[in-house]
């Protein structure tokens, strides 16, 4: 029933993009994002669409399963294009009642669509390559120096990648609890908005006391094994940056360089 | 005839790199008043196939008829099928969420649109089967002991009257107290009621003490459809599925191997107690 459900999906092939570390990879995402808002031409553009191509083939990952997260934004993606196309002034290309198109609504609708697609796809390609527990690594070696300002990154990327190993089993949950008041006669379908959310009670109460269960479950679990955060902790896996680091470090800087050149030239 | 099942199967992720068949072209007929046990290895298709016989999940070919009605058919009341085939989950004590044990036992029946007499009348009549009295009616479901949760979430089921009950390891987490408590309640739906009873259980000892007919599943597809004593036969077939016989039946075949003259079928501590002390008398 709820099986769709697919945040923060790992795409699992073997790719040097999955091989990488996954702090370049968070690197590589946040170049990408900036230079997106750093072109404003079509050539600009174009180095970016050669960059992600070059980048999608290299992950192994199916192009049409990347697509699928793009489905999702489709409504936020037509809203952008549509206020950019018809609330820009400019040079009038198309009139009809109040309704002006201008050739700087055109433009500026195309490049609003091909970013929000492009900033999609691309953190897509972070998530589909990196399981959720490097992620939250590389966020908490990235950020270590965080620390020093007294912020508790090895706290934060816990909870994250906690929350993250808990979204599947609460799926699960919630799929399971959904049948065992169906066939007690409940009905989640039927009815108008209120009805519907006052079905929504039988189904919430016992997930809530279900996840409560299960956060005291392991916390326990995590004191008996002498967890006391981050300090003085060592990984059973320690990042380490390989020459294939350094190559995509490499790679990502010139490509940025290249999209800020592009803006001046 | 109450429920028949025709060449059901089920894939998971059909047309897809993951299909995997869950229920392999089963066929079984449950007659009214039955005592089903259901028996197989963890992920042996025996969950998905009981949330078959009440509508919860949809065989990908094959049909179920209930009381002789194609339940697939177009228009079919699956509300109605689902307050006459009770289904017990798992654990069913985590759907309980009302503020006090009555009120969760009248959820069933008010979902059925009941008069508001009818529908206590029921909840009292269920809360009385599980052995659960006035005492219990206005405290939270949260604050019972477990054994006394699950007689609530039981009595849930119970209060929409079905025909034909089901339940998923009712006795799973209890301990020796509860279990033969829940047990014996349930047989006593059987025996007095004469509701149809299909148990999911782990415990062979259970099945050859309650059960009068055994059904088991392995890999999605049903190998042995007896009475508990033949099926108990195939002991060494069934160790190779991950099951197992009850352990008195170890016990027989070894006294008979080691020449002591008693049957091959014994499947209970007492009547293999009675056969040993006849055949040691000779």
């Amino acid at each position: 029933m709820l099986r769709e459900i697919t945040l923060g999906q790992y795409y699992p092939v073997d790719s040097v993009i999955h091989r990488l570390d996954p702090r370049t990879k968070l690197f590589g995402t946040l170049v990408f994002v900036i230079s997106l808002f750093v072109t404003t031409s079509v050539w600009g553009y174009m180095l970016a669409t050669v960059f992600l191509i070059f980048v999608i083939k290299m992950t192994k990952v199916p192009f049409s399963f990347m697509v699928k997260g793009l489905r999702s934004m489709l409504v936020l993606l037509l809203l952008s294009v549509s206020f950019n196309l018809f609330l820009t002034t400019g040079e009038v290309l198309v009139q009809f009642w109040i309704i002006k198109i201008t050739r700087e609504g055109v433009r500026m609708a195309g490049f609003m669509a091909i970013r929000l697609i492009y900033l999609v796809l691309g953190s897509t390609i972070m998530t589909l390559t990196t399981t959720p527990n490097a992620l939250t690594d590389g966020l908490e070696k990235g950020m270590g120096f965080l620390n020093k300002v007294r912020v508790p990154v090895h706290e934060i990327s816990m909870m994250m990648s906690i929350a993250l190993r808990f979204i599947p089993i609460l799926v699960e949950e919630t799929d399971k609890i959904m049948k065992a008041q169906m066939a007690r006669g409940a009905d989640f379908e039927s009815g108008n908005l209120i009805q519907k959310v006052k079905a929504m009670v039988p189904l919430l109460v016992p997930l809530f006391i279900s996840a409560f269960r299960r956060a005291t479950d392991l916390a326990m679990a995590m004191e008996a094994r002498c967890y006391r955060g981050g300090n003085g902790r060592t990984k059973m896996k320690p990042l380490h940056y390989a020459l294939r680091d350094r190559l995509a470090y490499g790679l990502q800087l010139g490509y940025l360089a290249g999209m800020i050149g592009l803006r001046f030239l | 005839m109450a429920i028949k099942v025709e060449h059901l199967n089920h894939i998971y992720g059909e047309g897809t790199a993951f299909e995997q068949y869950a229920l392999k072209d089963v066929n079984v007929t449950i007659e009214d008043g039955q005592f089903v046990g259901l028996i197989g290895h963890t992920g042996s298709g025996k969950s998905t196939l009981i949330q078959h016989l009440n509508g919860l999940l949809r065989g990908s070919s094959g049909n179920i008829y209930y009381n002789g009605e194609n339940i697939y058919s177009e228009g079919y009341d699956m509300k109605g099928l689902r307050s006459k085939v009770g289904l017990v989950f798992q654990y069913p004590e985590h759907q309980l969420f009302e503020v006090d044990v009555f009120s969760d036992v009248c959820f069933g029946p008010k979902n059925l649109g009941l008069s508001k007499d009818e529908i206590e009348e029921r909840a009292r009549g269920a809360l009385e089967l599980v052995g659960l009295d006035e005492s219990f009616y206005r405290q939270s479901p949260f604050e019972l002991s477990g054994g006394q949760k699950r007689r609530v979430a039981i009595a849930g089921v119970l209060a929409m009257r079905p025909q034909v009950l089901i339940l998923d390891e009712p006795t799973a987490g209890l301990d020796p107290k509860g279990r033969d408590e829940i047990l014996d309640e349930i047989s006593a739906l059987h025996q007095e009621k004469k509701m149809t009873i299909i148990l999911v259980s782990h415990s062979m000892e259970d099945m050859a003490r309650y059960a009068d007919r055994l059904l088991v599943m392995n890999h999605g597809e049903k190998v042995f459809d007896d009475s508990p004593k033949q099926v108990f036969k195939h002991y060494k077939e069934l160790e190779k599925m991950g099951l197992a016989a009850p352990q008195i039946t170890y016990v027989v075949h070894e006294l008979r191997e080691h020449g002591v003259e008693i049957a091959d079928d014994l499947t209970t501590v007492a009547e293999a107690r009675d056969a040993i002390l006849k055949a040691l008398r000779k």
